[in-house]
């Protein structure tokens, strides 16, 4: 099967994204939101047109607020962000952006954050995400412990559903760097439970590959595990195509038709759901045939 | 074939009622039946308020009843507001050695929050006023406005609080004493306003505004407002505990507005149908007869789901919605890759009632294996979440559940149920064939 013929292709491919999702995360930052970090969180919509920026920074600048950060959001909207703000200023601030009466605008939504719970949530999602990772590597050795063939125990594919399952988180989130460094989006709770909803579909679609391996296995007393692994792609591709088409679809639908809120939303789970499928097909499956490649040429060397 | 055929029907009829319920519920307010779905505070519109308690004064022991009191008077106070279930929870976080109390309030379509959380965050004051010399009204039968003015006697000179009995009228009375320094202030009071009514006020209300005959000498009061035994005491444990039982201060605020959230709910259910619609136009097109059976059992599972959202009821909330949606996507895998399989066993060159047992057989492992997964990965994000994530994981572990139930039973039944016996041409095109050679 030319896919595990031309892994080496493949695995070249992934880690020149994975390398250059770590350089955007590292590089560009995530420009985490007050969900994680705390402060204080404003959106606002003008009814009319939004005024400049430039105009709006002028008129809060007499405050001499530090770190107050304004964006734009959506079409009219603005984005206020800044590490504290008393009842007092947040009046005189809101006042000033209407320009005198001039820009009315609604409150579409305020945040604060203390700091305190911002470390909470982004400690409890690592710690979430890492007891994850532990238990679907427990799970997969028990499901296939009466997987030995070619020497590969049931841990080596738990170990491989893992590096496939790192392989999609950090692309997804080099992909919200780019979309922070590019558009001025916000890493938000929001972006959380995208990474989590990868996760979940990533295992899920490696899992089935895998399944279809273990049946192969058993089946055919095949002397060649790289060709086992070949015909079981062969056999599931379409199913994995499909199923994320048809994910794909309801989140063109969100992009399109959703809330502007959930609007990165849907853009990194597009990217997080196709890399995963990729990942099972192309990385987890040809993992498995190199480690078992890598592990024949050794004990043959012995 | 006839009992699977009668079974299948059956399950049609059940899954029209269930997206009939669905339906009714949401637009018949007002009737029995009505069960609207429960949105979050980001979808609804309105304001959440996190408080974290400080309970580092407290006996270890006696936290949890001091944080249930808590909860019990922030709840007295949430609903002054008049707002439509208000939410008020307590919460424990032991992360890090330290364990942390907190209070969440939520008050739905509150978007003003000065007021609400000055009023949360208020001690509980109870407060003796007089009426201005220059007034006369008597403030319990008129409700007038009357100029109160403060006496500087409050529950601070209050030595205890406990709940009496009205000899005459055999209603509960609250019996107060204060300190030395209260009982000083009071006998000046008295002395003042004799033939003038004294207002007790509690968190601000006046809650009784009895007449003075004399001065009172020795420091005692009686309230007797038109109290139910129930309120009588609880009104004496909150006296008796003075201020809140715990110290609280506002760790975070959140507040959406009501158009945004409204229209985030709106979008997000339109771009739901519109997607689920394309979703079914693909699956006939390209599975063609079970594509078709996978479009009715998918309405059959959307409709369950929606049914379990209204009836436990699931809090929806965006990151919901997204957990939601992600079962729907697992629920059609589970689809395909029984129909893969089918076509698989077709191909192989079985019979078509055969095809689909071992299809949905050898489907099976795989369907198990990988949802059990995902259900692992909910329960621990349920577990350790905070309450976005909890969202998120709650609608998913109970969709991958629900889609598996529905891909054993729905989807099977109605598969067999459109089986033939016997292989056709027709049957080849509907159930065998595929569009594209790979």
């Amino acid at each position: 099967m030319t896919i595990v013929k031309h892994r080496k292709i493949f695995f070249i491919g992934s880690l020149f994204l994975v390398v250059a999702s770590l350089m955007a995360i590292f590089g560009y930052g995530l420009n985490l939101g007050s969900d994680f970090v705390g402060g204080v969180a404003i959106e606002i919509e003008y009814a009319g047109e939004r005024p400049t920026l430039a105009n709006l920074r002028e008129a809060v600048s007499e405050f001499g607020l530090p770190g107050l950060v304004l964006q734009p959001s959506g079409e009219n909207g603005l984005l206020l962000k800044i590490k504290t703000l008393t009842e007092t200023e947040k009046e005189q601030v809101m006042t000033k952006l209407a320009l005198a009466g001039e820009a009315p605008f609604t409150e579409d939504r305020f945040s604060e954050v203390g700091p305190t719970l911002g470390k909470e949530l982004s400690r409890k999602g690592l710690i979430a995400i890492t007891l994850v990772v532990i238990l679907i590597i427990l799970y997969i050795a028990f499901v296939f412990r009466q997987v030995t063939a070619h020497h590969m125990s049931s841990w080596k594919y738990g170990l491989v559903a893992i590096v496939a399952l790192a392989h999609d988180v950090i692309i997804s989130t080099g992909a919200m760097a780019l979309l922070a460094h590019f558009t001025g989006a916000e890493t938000d709770a929001l972006f959380l439970t995208a990474l989590l909803t990868i996760l979940g579909l990533s295992i899920n679609d490696t899992i089935v590959v895998f399944d279809r391996i273990r049946e192969n296995l058993n089946r055919h007393s095949s002397n060649d595990f790289a060709e086992v692994v070949g015909r079981s792609l062969k056999e599931t591709y379409i199913r994995s195509i499909n199923t994320t088409l048809a994910i794909v679809i309801t989140l063109v639908c969100l992009l399109i038709f959703g809330p502007e809120s959930t609007r990165h939303f849907a853009i990194i789970l597009l990217v997080g759901m196709t890399i995963g499928t990729y990942s099972s097909i192309f990385v987890a499956a040809n993992l498995l045939v190199e480690w078992e490649a890598r592990q024949r040429a050794r004990l043959s060397v012995r | 074939m006839v009992k699977i055929r009668f079974w299948a029907i059956i399950l049609l009829l059940a899954g029209l009622a269930v997206g009939w319920f669905d339906y009714a519920s949401q637009i018949d307010s007002g009737s029995d039946l009505s069960r609207p779905f429960k949105l979050g505070l980001d979808l609804s519109g309105g304001s959440r308020l996190i408080y974290e308690a400080d309970v580092s004064s407290l006996d270890p022991g006696t936290v949890t009843d001091a944080m249930a009191s808590l909860r019990e008077v922030i709840e007295r106070r949430v609903n002054v507001f008049g707002v439509s279930e208000p939410i008020v929870q307590t919460e424990r976080s032991a992360l890090s050695g330290t364990e942390q109390h907190r209070l969440v309030v939520e008050l739905p379509g509150v978007t003003d929050i000065k007021e609400a959380s000055a009023m949360i965050a208020a001690t509980p004051q109870l407060e003796f006023m007089v009426v201005d010399k220059t007034g006369s009204l008597d403030v319990t039968t008129t409700g007038e406005e009357v100029d109160l003015v403060a006496t500087g006697l409050t529950g601070r000179f209050l030595r205890r609080a406990n709940v009496d009995f009205n000899q005459t009228a055999l209603s509960p009375v609250i019996a107060i004493e204060f300190d030395k320094e209260g009982a000083e202030l009071f006998r000046q009071i008295t002395k003042d306003n004799i033939g003038r009514p004294v207002a007790i006020l509690f968190d601000g209300a006046v809650i009784s505004a009895p007449t003075v005959r004399e001065e009172i000498r020795d420091g005692r009061a009686e309230i007797s407002g038109q109290f139910t035994l129930a309120e009588a005491k609880n009104l004496t444990r909150d006296l008796n505990l003075g201020a809140l039982p715990v110290p609280i201060k506002l760790a975070s605020t959140q507040v959406v507005g009501a158009t945004l959230g409204q229209e985030a709910a709106e979008r997000g259910m339109a771009a739901g149908v519109i997607g689920l619609i394309i979703v079914a136009v693909f699956m006939v097109f390209w599975y063609r007869l079970p594509g078709l059976v996978s479009v009715v059992s998918l309405a059959i599972y959307v409709a369950l789901m929606l049914a379990i959202f209204k009836l436990l009821p699931v809090t929806l909330t965006a990151a919901g919605i997204a957990g939601f949606i992600l079962s729907v996507g697992i629920a059609i895998d589970a689809n395909i890759l029984i129909f893969e399989r089918l076509r698989e066993e077709l191909v192989g060159g079985k019979g078509l009632w055969d095809s689909i047992k071992e299809g949905f057989t050898r489907a099976w492992t795989s369907i198990r294996d990988s949802n059990l997964s995902s259900i692992i990965s909910a329960v621990i994000l349920f577990w350790f979440g905070t309450s976005l994530i909890k969202g998120f994981a709650l609608t998913l572990a109970i969709g991958i559940g629900v889609s598996m139930f529905t891909a054993i039973t729905v989807t099977r039944t109605f598969l067999l149920a459109v089986g033939f016996r016997r292989q056709t041409k027709v049957t080849n095109f509907l159930f065998k064939q595929a569009w594209f050679k790979f």
